[in-house]
């Protein structure tokens, strides 16, 4: 549905987006993350028409959003960041608005505002001017907007800043069970949203992707993907780690600061051996059993093992600030 | 499912939605209040109306340049300006519509809203009916006129209001464009520009001016070149409004 090819976007001497690339089909949800200004939120203007872009080239359900931007723009639902709307409208007032614009009427613009309200939950406040509002209904009033004409693509710049995390939750489930129907891009600083909503993840930095993949993928990218981590009791935390260490397949072990040697706990975090490319190879994936007997061997207690699946905010700072972190 | 309107359904989209926007502030009432405070102030106090003892409307219309020298900024300052402030330019341009639909829109609304204002003077057109008998067709022509003169000080209003979040900066600018239009042809200014120039310059100076063209109307002549001359002002004005708005997208 979305194909953004080679975008780059020129303000100035400022280059904010260069050379970006992705493309996102119909029932796929795509998270955008990044650090601020990294050039998410320009990204997303150049999609939904309302920056020309430098060079490069976007097309949405085929049509190209600069040679025909109005069957583009019709296709899209948009959410821009700090979701403006009209202050002095009503919540009602304002969708009839949009409806009008995205050229509903009669029944159809009725059933699309019913519908849009009904999913965001504003009927309560539905004869209220928008600048009375709490800022989580004002957010959902401007998603109301996006949603309001059934969109196949949905264009989410922050959906759930500044709501609370109920209604945070609430938000994650409603783009979750759209994106079965629609494509859908969003960007987001949280990490755990991109765990709970998305299918894949695109992480850019510096106006370039910096990866891309499923939210699987990213975490299994962590240093601490596919770690073992062993809870003993009854030993010294020295011979714990230096045993852990020489087993086949395990890289180096270390002691975690959690309740070390307090009531005669200890932590142990075994690394896998990885060829150059990062990959673990049978030994290192066979670590947990070789650990588990290794336990058994010293007459250590197990009191809990586990292997990591990795952390995305690990993987997030390790590829986001190579500068800090590499060294 | 069609999921975007004609040219016709979007600019009448955004026509209501300004309008509306007008009347549901009290600001829309105080401002025809004090518009027709001023109106019938400046004709009937400081233009004379009936120590004049004419069956014409020159001293009504006579104050009109220089009432909506004010006025009509402050009707037209948040037309863009506002949407600025508030983000809501992003949404209203990522909608299915083209930027000269929502400027014409825009221009419209806050056109037909001086419109209504400006039928609101009507009793002075009793008035003058019931003392005498007018030229009636003079007064359609300068009512016509003051229209048409309202619409180009908006249009330039429109423009300095892309310019700049700011609604006080916008009104400023636009004030001294439209102040420039009026006294370029203002007659104590070009009386004493005809000191230092030839007077070929003074009146193409001069003929730049709104007060050169809403003169002939005023007194009941239609010329299409007066006609003409205002509404290329208002064209002029609204392609440097899209110019300006899509200058604010190219970064």
């Amino acid at each position: 549905m979305i194909r953004v090819e080679n975008l780059v976007k020129q303000f100035g001497a400022k280059r904010a987006v260069n050379g970006v690339s992705f493309s996102v089909e119909r029932g796929e949800v795509l998270g955008l993350l990044g650090p601020n200004g990294a050039g998410k939120s320009t990204t997303m203007r150049i999609i939904t028409g309302f920056y020309p872009a430098t060079s490069g080239r976007v097309t949405v359900g085929g049509h190209d959003v600069a040679l025909d931007p109005i069957r583009t723009k019709a296709l899209i639902g948009y959410l821009p960041e700090s979701a403006p709307s009209y202050g002095d409208m009503t919540v009602h007032g304002f969708l009839s608005f949009i409806a009008d614009l995205r050229g509903l009427s009669g029944s159809a613009k009725k059933a699309a505002v019913h519908g849009a309200v009904e999913t965001c939950l504003l009927d309560s406040v539905l004869y209220q001017p928008i600048d009375t509002l709490s800022k989580g209904y004002r957010h959902r009033t401007c998603l109301a907007q996006a949603i309001l004409h059934d969109p196949d693509v949905l264009i989410l710049d922050e959906p759930t800043d500044g709501l609370d995390p109920n209604q945070k939750h609430a938000a994650r489930e409603l783009i979750r069970r759209m994106g079965e129907t629609k494509a859908i891009v969003f960007s987001t600083h949280i990490l755990e949203e991109v765990e709970a909503a998305c299918t894949r993840a695109v992480i850019i930095d510096r106006g370039s992707v910096v990866a891309n993949g499923t939210p699987a993928e990213l975490k299994a990218r962590s240093v601490t993907a596919g770690c073992v981590r062993v809870t003993l009791a009854g030993t010294a935390p020295e011979a714990a780690v230096a045993q852990f260490g020489q087993l086949p397949g395990a890289a180096r072990a270390e002691l975690l600061p959690s309740d070390n040697g307090t009531q005669g706990r200890v932590t142990v975090r075994v690394y896998p051996q990885r060829d150059e490319a990062g990959a673990i190879g049978a030994a290192g994936a066979a670590l947990t059993v070789a650990v588990a007997q290794a336990a058994q061997a010293g007459g250590w207690q197990v009191q809990a093992l586990s292997t990591e699946e990795g952390r995305l905010e690990d993987v997030f700072r390790s590829i986001t600030l190579p500068d800090t972190v590499a060294r | 499912m069609k999921k975007h309107g004609s040219a016709f359904t979007n600019i009448s989209g955004i026509v209501r939605r300004e309008l509306s926007g007008y009347f549901g502030s009290p600001v829309a009432y105080v401002f025809l209040v004090i518009f027709l405070l001023m109106a019938g102030f400046l004709t009937f106090t400081v233009g004379r109306f009936f120590e004049r003892a004419e069956a014409s409307l020159v001293s009504f219309f006579t104050w009109h340049p220089w009432m909506y020298l004010f006025l009509v900024p402050a009707v037209g300052m948040r037309l863009w300006s506002e949407e600025r402030r508030l983000g809501t330019l992003e949404l209203l341009l990522t909608l299915p519509v083209t930027l000269p639909q929502v400027i014409i829109g825009k221009f419209l609304a806050s056109w037909i809203f001086l419109a209504i204002a400006l039928a609101l003077t009507c009793p002075v057109w009793l008035t003058v009916n019931v003392l005498g008998s007018p030229d009636n067709g003079a007064i359609l022509t300068a009512y016509l006129g003051s229209l048409l003169l309202a619409g180009s000080f908006l249009a330039i209003t429109s423009m300095t209001s892309a310019m700049t979040r700011n609604q006080a900066v916008s009104f400023i600018l636009s004030v001294m464009i439209c102040l420039l239009l009026v006294i370029a042809g203002y007659s104590p200014v070009t009386d004493l520009l005809t000191r230092w120039t030839s007077p070929a310059v003074v009146s193409a100076v001069a003929s730049f001016s709104v007060m050169t063209h809403f003169d002939a109307l005023q007194r009941g002549v239609i010329d299409l070149r007066d006609v003409g001359f205002f509404l290329s002002v208002i064209g002029f004005a609204l392609f440097g409004n899209a110019v300006i708005v899509r200058g604010l997208r190219a970064g």
